[in-house]
């Protein structure tokens, strides 16, 4: 049994720990509340763009001529993979959730024999597939410097990709986030977004635009936004995301400290009332044996 | 409910501006300004660097803007765009940065000739609007 220094140190160390978790869950809510509401308030902008991407590609005339960007390259060989991750730790499930979506996806396609190519952003990301997939990872973008997701960042993202399709370094390129739906749940999302695939259907066409200048136009200059908006919408919902899932990580740490608490100061306890006791008899029976 | 209709304009971060009571509005569409008013055609556009004016019935509005598409129907007018700036609260450091910004990339010799005449436009406005 430890003696009761060591546990009283024990004590004391798993109470300082308890207040860093604890700290640390405040400062994740006041971080999440700013992260939630500006993810929702970044919604209308990629919204509407996508809608009128929508009404676009429907009022396009001749889909053979499309945009790149749009209809794909008519193959189906390399694939990227975009796997946004945080940057920072301690934030519970939250990058493993999304690197085992992504680790799925990627043995999917290898088994396929398609040739597979990975952007990471994120440090937590890299650190984690560049043991298995580090001969696949052909760049890794981090932003530890800027303190919110902001859009300037999530052009730079942008751009890396579309510079690497035009040089036509791929085919079909997919994105990994955590969509944030509350506190406690985040949904690993993979959403593919070059080719841009519309599932929804096309049947509201009976609107009719003018475009000035005309629709390729529009559309060549409008999709290459488009990512910037999908990677930054992804960005803001990964933020979200962490901070919530930092949040309740920090709570559950906070509470598996205060029930340690409890367990050692009742063993603590204990062990001093037994050598209590177990001095009181050497007494009592040294008195007894005069 | 006569001769109005609603503009929103968002940028990335947030609704930037949601006015249900405008009456016409003026913006630097790629080809030229163009004036939009109610029952306007269906149009989806480019803007270019310029000024956005809004004339409401609650006082008349400018806004400074680098880039953006435009989309009008049913009388909505939806404004996307990554960079706008109230002209009123344009300070003088403010719009000293932006042109330096501006000046800095319409001098860069390896751009395209549209990226050349985007920045030559950024920079004639900003030094418009003092």
């Amino acid at each position: 049994m430890a003696s009761l220094d060591d546990l009283k140190k024990r004590i004391a160390s798993v109470k300082s720990t308890q207040k860093i978790t604890k700290a640390m869950k405040m400062v994740a809510a006041a971080k999440l509340r700013r992260a939630q509401e500006s993810a929702e308030r970044g919604r209308p902008y990629s919204e509407k763009m996508n809608n009128i991407i929508l009404n676009l590609s429907n009022g396009i005339s001749d889909k053979e001529n499309a945009p790149k960007l749009l209809s794909g390259t008519g193959e189906n060989k390399v694939h990227l993979c975009v796997v946004m991750t945080s940057d920072r730790g301690l934030c519970g499930g939250f990058n493993s959730n999304i690197i085992k979506k992504a680790k799925s996806y990627f043995s999917k396609i290898l088994n396929e024999g398609k040739q597979l190519k990975i952007i990471t952003v994120g440090s937590k990301g890299n650190d984690q597939l560049k043991r298995v997939y580090g001969d696949k990872i052909i760049e890794n973008v981090s932003f530890k410097e800027s303190k919110n997701a902001n859009y300037f960042d999530a052009d730079k993202v942008g751009r890396i990709i579309i510079e690497k399709f035009e040089a036509g370094e791929f085919d079909i390129c997919t994105i990994f986030y955590n969509q944030f739906k509350n506190v406690i749940t985040q949904i690993p999302q993979a959403q593919q977004i070059i080719p841009l695939n519309n599932e929804e259907d096309h049947n509201n066409s009976d609107e009719s635009y003018e475009f000035e200048p005309d629709e390729d136009e529009i559309l060549s200059n409008l999709l290459p936004k488009n990512i910037s908006t999908q990677i930054f919408k992804a960005m803001l919902e990964n933020s979200a995301s962490e901070q919530g899932s930092r949040m309740s990580a920090m709570d559950n740490a906070t509470r598996n400290a205060g029930e340690m608490v409890d367990k050692l100061t009742i063993e603590y306890n204990r062990s001093r009332q037994a050598a209590i006791t177990k001095e009181l008899i050497e007494i009592i029976s040294g008195a007894e044996s005069l | 409910m006569s001769e109005e209709f609603k503009i929103e304009i968002v940028n990335p971060e947030k609704s930037f501006l949601v006015k249900e009571d405008v009456l016409e509005v003026v913006v630097p569409a790629f080809e030229g300004e163009m004036g939009i008013l109610k029952d306007h055609i269906s149009i989806i556009s480019f803007l270019k660097p310029g000024i956005i004016k809004v004339f409401s019935k609650s006082g008349d509005e400018n806004y400074y803007v680098e880039d953006g598409i435009i989309e009008f129907k049913n009388n909505n007018l939806s404004i996307l765009t990554s960079a706008i700036f109230s002209v009123t609260d344009l300070d003088k450091s403010k719009q000293g940065d932006l042109l330096k910004k501006a000046e800095a990339e319409a001098s860069k010799s390896e751009i395209s000739d549209q990226a050349k005449y985007l920045a030559d436009q950024k920079v004639e406005v900003l030094r418009s609007i003092n």
